[in-house]
């Protein structure tokens, strides 16, 4: 009993124990439809690229583990989430890929101007909407998903002005090369990779990670000690938004275009799922950067798994919002106070049986 | 006894209607040869938004609590999915499916009730999780364009027309027009009266904006604040169902990108009436005129012609942001006064 | 049952994690009698009134109230309402969005034919309610229209017309003026001549004598006992609330009273004030003194405090902080000038619960280094050792969560965090509010060798001999506003005048 605690206990259970079922229901569903047990596992190389669906999910996740990174420092810095992060991906490829065909191009084969002024350009709007998120929240007061929704519904439309209502394609191999593959392994893997890598070197070297959960926990007590609390929390939705400039740069290159409506579509949902999966409250305060990490990854191995089930893709939210509800509410104080009045009474009866 | 004096809520409430009359005046002058003077422009107004004029007055309501509903948009486009395949596909009953559609309303109402009230866990979580369901639901449903064609019934309740004995005017063809509404109109307006009265007469009304102004206090009053909540979200998902057949009635369609971002438009209706987002304060009198608000954007962004329709949505965005922040100003005037 | 009785609690016992908030306490209240309710801070009587009013459950223990057969136990605030029992607390627990009409009926509106709210008769019924208490005011204005005071006597007058048996009074009178206390006075004697029965909870002494007819005397949770008002004059009273201890607390203080010259000035202020809670005061501060602020509960001693910290930014006026002017729009300005605050509210402005000991008590020093020099984690654990051990903090490890550690533990690990900052000039604003005896008398020695390190400190306490024992100044405070300074014979005798005003030291 009490070893079965220490497990469900620890830090990393959650994220891990579910990235364990998805990974069983795969090898359930390869034995049932005979093919080889362990497909899911299976890395090959074909084309000369890496192939197999482990490397797919790694691969589709990416956009979902950037944005789970901003995510993460937005939950806990703020105690709310950043709805507008989908949309404000559309955006950035928006005006990543318009910078790059040029105003009211809908084609084009050659760049308009140097790659990384476009891709630059887009990340650096999406970090302008970050900061307007982050101002509205840590400057006005106002909560976090009321702010976020005003670009949650103004972005896309932003989108498709800057695009002239069109979908613009960029055909043009460098561009494709961010969401195609370096060498043999996929590119977004790599910019995940190194996303990741640098907001941990970040929170590891300096005090950044102490100030955002104080920040979050206890907001008037931070300010006391000393700390901005303001300047915080706007940081954490700047880098939000560069989360998600990244994000929708990498979105835009994978299809060599700038679809305002679907890019990013329902990935608000995805990147709150993978920190709510990866232990952290989202109630704000504590927070666990790799469990968001990996939380992300089971989440696109939730989809993939899915689409593999035949689930198609506008029927998947249900199951995601399902798993939304059952984690918040197994994180819900007065359940934990239910649970924990019942195994009372469990172990009441028990010793009463005994005696 | 002194009349009761204007403060910053009042304030804001006669800043939304003189935009909104500002707004209609200016339409009607820019566009006056496109027939934007006519009565019936006002009606159309009224028509094309009266689902989100339910669906307003539910969101006022939880707004009032401090709380917040983001499913609406999906509830309505589920609710339209099911009374389409309904009618179309398993033939069933006009009346019926209403009658189902209001239960399932409740039904789901009840559960983002539950979670919200007795679990506590955030408003923003649960309904945008309750979003994404009702929208993936509407795909289970059905993923095609269903049209409503085939029963009599409601499409004859859509196409009913209720004249209005004066503003009839004769057309460029020498026609003479009758302004008119339909039945949706009706509908949203005794939705809206009966919504008014509650807030003001009944001891569940009067509880909300308890809540909204201190839910510990509400709490040490003796009122069930769970409950209250509870009873909230049910009311707005219920009033939106009935949003959601009068949505029905205007498009006699449904499919699953039906009545996307329509949470968006209710929540800044309700905000651009004076409601505030931290609750307690708010009329569905006001949010009405959010509607108006927002109707006539769309409205003028259409009858220019030239103006893509992102910009309805991102001029309703931008008056929603004005608001907000200065209902955030006002706040810190308060703040500093006390 | 005793005919005369109304309430009686037999055995109360409640814990917090940690602490045992209440131990086995009985308490019995009689028809038409005032009985105060008396302890410190952290005594048990708030925790005593939520268990009778079902905001916090008790563990052991049976009520029993006048009309009901058998042991009660209240739910809710309703549930208690419902058995007569009302309660007024010391915060205003009603709707500023709400007209005062409706705070005085909401729960239970009149009611028209149609079972709709009749506005009218509740309208009309709320003036004459309002009219009774001989208050002239419009009752159809939101709350937030009026006066703190007000909105009090508005929330006694809602409990007072619920039909009570029990009225519980918890800290009415923290934010009335003297001539409201009295109308609340007379409004609780006709009470009393009806047969309420009144707990009244109270820090201020007069006014336990002026209208009380029994006390009961709590400490560390547990019961002292009840005594009729005559059996128990003043001093004793205080002895009883503050147990045998009293004794080993004084005389810690050496008595040669020190002289500062300009040059030990270390904090200047002239003419600070911030709107609406402390209007424009000097004050002046030197090496290796404590300078005492005292004054009623909302009497502005906090938020001078707090002014001078950047806590609540300076709106008028000039500080200069060791001879130079400083400019303070935030707390980390302060602490760069080698300020601290430790703020009275514990929980809400001191602690970061969720946080380890560790990480609470480098903090400070942290912020002060800034967000790109991170303190080594080895430096981290020397300091949180070295304060765990040099305070005795009880904690399992330094990396417990703060929350886990019971409020005095709590305190010394924010005063740990601001001892670590090494600073000239530290605010200890109630540094010694619900914590036991032993403790307090720590942190008033701890106060005295910062003071000979030569520290300046601001020391506020709502208890004045703790503040005689450790001030070598005091500043008196009335109604926002710094009335006086007092620096020769510190006595309880002279410090309560200058509290309650009319005369000495203006």
């Amino acid at each position: 009993m009490s070893n079965v605690k220490k497990i469900t206990g620890m830090r990393l259970f959650l994220p891990i124990f579910c990235m364990v079922l998805v990974m069983a229901v795969n090898i359930l569903y390869d034995v049932a439809s005979g093919n080889f047990a362990l497909n899911f596992f299976t890395i090959s190389i074909r084309n000369g690229v890496l192939y197999g669906r482990l490397i797919d999910i790694l691969n589709r996740g990416s956009e979902i583990a950037i944005l789970a990174i901003g995510m993460t420092l937005v939950v806990s810095a703020s105690a709310g989430t950043d709805i507008s992060v989908g949309s404000v991906m559309s955006l950035a490829a928006s005006f990543c890929c318009m910078l790059l065909a040029g105003y009211g191009v809908s084609s084009t084969t050659d760049l308009a101007m140097p790659l990384i002024a476009g891709v630059l350009g887009g990340i650096l709007l999406a970090c302008v909407c970050g900061a307007f998120n982050g101002f509205l929240v840590a400057y006005l007061n106002v909560q976090p998903m009321v702010a976020t929704l005003i670009l949650y519904s103004a972005a896309r439309a932003i989108g498709l002005l800057l695009c002239n209502n069109l979908i613009v394609y960029v055909r043009e191999d460098s561009f494709k090369t961010i969401g195609g593959y370096l060498g043999f392994i996929p590119t977004p893997i790599v910019i995940a990779a190194v996303c990741v890598v640098i907001v941990a070197v970040i929170l590891k070297k300096t005090a950044l990670g102490l100030y955002i959960q104080s920040v979050g926990i206890n907001k008037r007590a931070s300010r006391i000690a000393g700390l901005n609390s303001s300047r915080i929390i706007f940081l954490c939705y700047v880098v939000c938004g560069l989360g998600a400039g990244i994000a929708g740069v990498v979105a835009a290159s994978r299809i060599s275009s700038a679809d305002s409506n679907n890019i990013g579509l329902n990935y608000e949902l995805d990147a709150i799922l993978s920190v709510a999966l990866g232990g952290n409250s989202l109630g704000g305060g504590k927070f666990n950067l790799a469990g968001s990490i990996i939380g992300a990854y089971t989440i696109q191995a939730i989809t993939t798994t899915l689409y593999a089930l035949g689930v198609s893709s506008d029927v998947a939210p249900v199951y995601k919002a399902i798993i939304v509800i059952i984690i918040v509410t197994i994180q819900a104080p007065p359940f934990k106070a239910y649970m924990k009045k019942r195994s009372a009474k469990k172990a009441l009866a028990k010793g009463g049986a005994a005696a | 006894m002194k009349g009761k004096k204007i403060n910053s809520n009042t304030l804001l409430l006669l800043i939304t209607i003189a935009l909104f009359f500002v707004m209609y005046i200016a339409g009607c002058v820019v566009y006056a040869n496109k027939g934007f003077t006519h009565l019936q422009t006002f009606l159309n107004v009224l028509i094309n938004n009266a689902g989100l004029l339910c669906v307003a007055c539910g969101m006022t309501c939880v707004m009032l609590t401090g709380g917040i509903d983001i499913s609406v948009g999906s509830l309505i486009a589920m609710d339209c999915m099911f009374l389409a395949v309904g009618m179309e596909r398993w033939g069933m009953s006009a009346p019926l499916l209403c009658l189902l559609v209001l239960v399932i309303g409740l039904v789901f109402g009840a559960v983002q009730g539950f979670c919200i009230g007795y679990l506590e866990i955030q408003p923003f979580i649960v309904t945008m999780a309750g979003m994404f369901f009702a929208r993936g639901m509407t795909a289970v449903i059905s993923t095609d364009q269903v049209s409503i064609s085939s029963n009599q019934f409601f499409v004859n309740l859509a196409n009913m027309k209720f004249q209005i004995p004066f503003g009839a005017y004769t057309n460029s063809k020498g026609v003479l027009q009758i302004p008119f509404v339909r039945i949706t109109v009706l509908i949203a307006l005794v939705v809206l009266v009966v919504v008014f009265l509650m807030l003001r007469y009944t001891k569940f009304g009067r509880s909300l904006y308890a809540v909204g102004g201190n839910e510990q206090s509400a709490t040490m009053m003796g009122l069930d604040v769970k409950r209250t909540k509870l009873k909230a979200y049910m009311l707005s998902s219920f009033l939106c169902s009935i949003g959601g057949i009068c949505y029905c009635l205007n498009t006699m369609s449904g499919s699953v990108q039906q009545a996307l971002g329509l949470e968006m438009d209710a929540i800044s209706s309700a905000v651009i009436g004076g409601t505030l987002l931290t609750g307690g304060v708010g009329n569905v009198i006001g949010s009405f005129f959010g509607v108006l608000i927002n109707g006539t954007i769309s409205t003028l962004v259409k009858t220019n012609g030239k103006l893509l329709s992102s910009w309805s949505n991102i001029a309703v965005a931008a008056l929603l942001c004005f608001f907000i922040v200065l209902q955030s100003i006002f706040a810190k005037i308060k703040e500093s006064k006390k | 049952m005793d005919n005369n009785v109304v309430l009686t609690m037999r055995g109360i016992t409640m814990t917090f994690p940690g602490v045992k908030a209440l131990d086995g306490v009985d308490f019995t209240l009689r028809k038409g009698e005032i009985h105060a309710l008396m302890g410190e801070n952290g005594a048990g009587k708030s925790t005593l009134i939520k268990c009778l009013t079902g905001i916090n459950a008790f563990e052991a223990g049976e009520i029993h109230v006048d009309g009901i057969n058998g042991p009660v136990v209240n739910h809710s605030t309703l549930d208690a309402q419902k058995k007569g029992i009302s309660t007024v607390y010391q915060e205003v627990n009603l709707c500023p969005n709400l007209s005062v009409a409706e705070n005085l009926f909401i729960g239970r509106e009149p009611k028209t034919k149609l079972g709709t709210i009749d506005w009218k008769a509740m309208v009309k019924r709320s003036e004459q309610i309002m009219k009774d208490l001989d208050m002239n005011i419009d009752v159809t204005q939101n709350l937030e229209e009026y006066s703190l005071a007000l909105q009090q006597m508005i929330a006694i007058a809602r409990a007072v017309d619920m039909d009570c048996k029990v009225l519980i009074l918890d800290e009415p009178t923290s934010s009335l003026d003297d001539h409201e206390v009295e109308k609340l006075f007379k409004l609780m004697n006709q009470l009393k001549d009806k047969g309420v029965g009144i707990i009244f909870v109270t820090h201020f002494l007069e006014q336990v004598y002026a209208v009380c007819d029994r006390i009961t005397v709590l400490r560390n949770g547990q019961l002292v006992g009840e005594y009729p008002i005559a059996d128990l004059p003043r001093v004793k009273l205080v002895a009883a609330m503050m147990g045998k201890d009293f004794d080993d607390l004084a005389a810690i203080k050496s008595e040669e009273s020190p002289t500062f010259t300009d040059a030990d000035l270390l904090i200047d202020a002239k003419g600070l004030s911030h709107k609406g809670t402390i209007k424009p005061f000097d004050l002046q501060i030197h090496k290796g003194e404590v300078v005492g602020l005292t004054g009623l509960l909302g009497s502005g001693r906090s938020e001078l405090a707090r002014v001078i910290y950047g806590a609540d930014k300076n709106q008028t006026g000039t500080l200069k902080v060791k001879g130079t002017e400083a400019k303070i729009g935030a707390p980390i300005d302060a602490m760069n000038l080698g300020m601290g605050l430790l703020p009275d509210d514990r929980k809400a402005e001191g602690i970061i619960g969720d946080l380890s000991v560790r990480e609470n008590i480098i903090l400070a020093l942290q912020a002060k280094r800034g967000i790109f020099k991170l303190l080594p984690m080895k430096e981290q654990i020397e300091l949180a050792d070295k304060y765990i051990e040099m305070l005795q903090i009880k904690t399992a490890s330094r990396e417990t969560l703060i929350k886990q550690l019971s409020g005095g533990n709590q305190q010394k690990v924010i005063l740990a965090r601001w001892l670590a900052t090494d600073p000239d000039f530290l605010i200890l604003d109630e540094p010694t509010r619900g914590i036991d005896v032993g403790t307090k008398t720590e942190i008033q020695k701890l106060v005295l060798k910062l003071a000979k390190e030569g520290k300046g400190l601001i020391f506020i306490s709502s208890e004045i001999e703790e503040m005689l024992r450790t001030c070598t100044k005091m500043a008196v405070l009335r109604d926002g506003q710094k009335v006086g300074e007092i620096t020769e014979s510190l006595t309880q005798e002279t410090v309560m005048k200058a509290i309650a005003g009319g005369g000495a030291n203006e």
